[in-house]
């Protein structure tokens, strides 16, 4: 794979948008990079998959969403929920295993959910969100809500039978969906160019009938443009894949040794950093001034900080709750 | 014939719960293969696609799933989705949406997202369909947290037990044994009342008789046999799988004292071997005899048909354990 597509050839959106566009990146890079002393101190256990470098992904695409959108994501989805509303400090206590957290403890990094703002998570199963959106999307259709249903995942899902079946699924019942493909190309070790055949993640939407287009993922203007477009033709009932060029700049997870790559690759993709490349493009164009930008890191940090002050302080969910919700408490409407 | 009580058959019955939902319901919707234009597969669903149009009887891919992951993602998005999986044994392509998305949806989000889907299924063999088309697995399905497991034996159980899944907050699995289907009877009631409780359909002193689904007619014919020789079978038929009905057990074990389940599943394992433990866990004290248990042998189901009425129980295997169970300890 190549790390020079075309950058920063996109045009700008309008100065308040991309203000917004970068202080969200900046938000996710903070909050992923908090996460690594929480998960050192052993306060977040389990699997913990970061999202830094892939930040201009979900700002460009959620930054696009309406409230009535739903979203459905992967393990990988901090960054995607943060974007979406849901408050760092539930997201924080979540991973804490506190009652307080946006799932009460019970999902934890990989499952987060919020029925406010029609998070439906944070889904462990490689590809297990696809036809999940694909109903969800054909709710929005019955039932005439104007919705649109936005599905993020690596292209590792691709790989996945569900991929095939979900994409066909949308297209014949012309479905107003938008599959984001987070294309980093690796799907944990594996390289793309031995996961896929054939001619690549929008090839294989389009034989299922699916629009797709690619665009470069390390560049949030460029994502933010698509993700406004194909939004656009997904709500018409036109279901869209879009896939998104990005790496992660750290390990799959923290259990990964990262034996499959050079650190050359990294370092290249690192020069195209998502939010330090924004940021000097801002800059230049006299859209973000630099102390404008301190300012920015002094509140996001505050914001971040108090997250983990409230993951800390939050209270555990007493073992004699453990079969709640196993079953729901109220009677279906 | 009154108007409480219709000449039907089992086939009708479900066809007519799906016909009052539908009509009942405008987020109610039927999808699954070939529901519509073939009629469905055991044309369960035959003329529906007429009255109710494409989109409320919708055909779909051979995509089991993602057209089942669909109808979850469909019930969180707000409408009542029944989804149609021709047999068990398709179902196993979609085991990843039910399990590790209907089942734990609800509980991974803290209660945020339960998901009111209803899955049907045709399940059990009997019929020479070979190895892969003939197994019961529901027994499989009740091992897992988060679902209902319904299993409708009766014409009124067919017509009933929908209504009421599709108004629980969680997945409803409902499995329909294919023998069933052309099973003619009377629809007496107006309801079948909670499908969670187990009925005795047909009481008796000596021996408890615990099963569901077809191998209720199995029992309840082996029970006609053996009354003949002054042996009182008191048939149970579970009714629904998870949760299991105890209650309803442990008393007939206390008249009783004497357990044999009948079950199409597997023995190892299986739904069979959990009423076992239960009964030993609550009614050890009780027992006059070993719990016994009459399974579908441990083979791949075959075709030839002397092979397959060896493997599936029979009234015969029925009536013998039954026998030896009040000779040997009576
Ligand atoms: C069905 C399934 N198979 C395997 C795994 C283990 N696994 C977790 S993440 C991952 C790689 C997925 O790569 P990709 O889809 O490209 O997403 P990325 O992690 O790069 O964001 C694998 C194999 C899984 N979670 N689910």
């Amino acid at each position: 794979m190549s790390t020079d597509s075309s950058a920063s050839q996109s045009p700008l959106p309008p100065a308040e948008i991309s203000r917004d566009l970068l202080r969200q990146m900046l938000r996710v890079r903070r909050f992923e990079e908090e996460c690594v002393p929480q998960y050192q101190a052993g306060k977040i256990r389990g699997f913990l998959h970061l999202y830094v470098g892939e930040e201009a992904v979900a700002v460009g695409v959620i930054s696009q969403l309406q409230l009535k959108d739903a979203v459905v994501g992967t393990y990988r989805e901090h960054g995607h929920a943060l974007v979406r509303g849901v408050s760092a400090r539930a997201i924080m206590a979540e991973m804490f295993g506190k009652q307080e957290g946006c799932a009460r403890g019970r999902g934890g990094s990989m499952h987060l959910f919020d029925a406010a703002t029609r998070f439906y998570g944070g889904n462990a199963i490689v590809g297990g969100g696809l036809p999940l959106a694909v109903g969800l999307a054909l709710a929005e259709k019955e039932l005439q809500r104007g919705g649109v249903a936005v599905c993020f995942f690596g292209e590792g899902a691709v790989a996945e039978g569900a991929f095939h079946e979900s994409l066909n699924l949308a297209s014949l019942w012309k479905l107003p969906v938008l599959f984001v493909c987070e294309n980093n190309h690796y799907a944990m070790g594996t390289p793309e160019r031995i996961e896929l055949a054939g001619q690549g993640v929008c090839a294989k939407a389009e034989v299922h009938g699916v629009r797709a287009r690619s665009v470069d993922g390390m560049d949030v203007a460029a994502v933010w443009q698509a993700a406004g477009a194909a939004l656009a033709e997904a709500r018409s009932g036109q279901p869209v894949l879009l896939e998104c060029n990005t790496y992660r700049f750290r390990a799959h997870s923290m259990f990964d040794a990262e034996l499959y790559r050079e650190r050359s690759e990294v370092q290249a993709w690192e020069r195209r950093d998502p939010v330090a490349c924004f940021l000097a493009r801002l800059e230049s164009a006299g859209v973000v001034k630099k102390s404008e930008w301190e300012v920015w890191q002094q509140e996001v940090n505050a914001e971040i900080a108090a997250a983990v002050a409230y993951a800390d302080a939050g209270t555990e969910e007493p073992a004699a709750d453990l079969l709640r919700f196993v079953y729901a408490e109220e009677e279906a409407r | 014939m009154t108007v409480n009580s219709v000449d039907t058959t089992y086939r009708e019955a479900v066809r007519e719960a799906i016909r009052e939902a539908l009509l009942g319901d405008e987020r109610v919707f039927l999808m699954g293969e070939d529901v519509g234009h073939y009629g469905g597969c055991f044309a369960v669903s035959k003329g529906l696609l007429a009255e109710f149009g494409p989109e409320r009887i919708r055909d779909t891919p051979l995509s089991e799933l993602a057209f089942v992951g669909a109808g979850i993602g469909a019930a969180l998005g707000g409408l009542r989705p029944i989804v149609e999986i021709m047999t068990v044994n398709f179902s196993l392509l979609a085991l990843d949406p039910i399990l590790n998305t209907a089942a734990t949806l609800c509980h991974m989000s803290g209660g945020q997202f339960p998901v009111p889907v209803v899955i049907r299924m045709a399940t059990g063999g009997g019929k020479q369909l070979a190895a892969q088309h003939s197994h019961s697995l529901e027994g499989w399905f009740a091992h897992i947290p988060g679902l209902v497991i319904l299993v409708p034996a009766t014409i009124d159980d067919a017509r009933w037990m929908l209504g009421w899944a599709l108004k629980r907050p969680d997945p409803v699995l409902i499995f329909e044994n294919q023998t069933l289907y052309n099973r003619k009877g009377t629809l007496q009631e107006t309801g079948a009342g909670n499908p969670l409780q187990a009925r005795v359909r047909r009481s008796g002193r000596d021996i408890t008789l615990l099963t569901y689904g077809a191998s209720l007619y199995k029992a309840l014919e082996a029970a006609e046999q053996i009354a003949l020789k002054g042996i009182e079978l008191e048939v149970l038929d579970l009714r629904a799988l998870r949760p299991l009905d105890e209650t309803t057990i442990m008393e007939s074990i206390a008249r009783t004292h004497r357990v044999l389940i009948v079950d199409e599943g597997w023995r190892s394992g299986g739904i069979s071997a959990e009423l076992s433990a239960r009964v030993m866990e609550r009614a050890f004290f009780e027992l006059d005899a070993p719990v016994r248990r009459i399974c579908t042998e441990e083979v791949p189901l075959p075709y030839a048909a002397q092979l397959e009425l060896a493997a599936l129980p029979q009234v015969s295997k029925i009536v013998a354990v039954a026998e030896q169970m009040v000779s040997k300890h009576g």
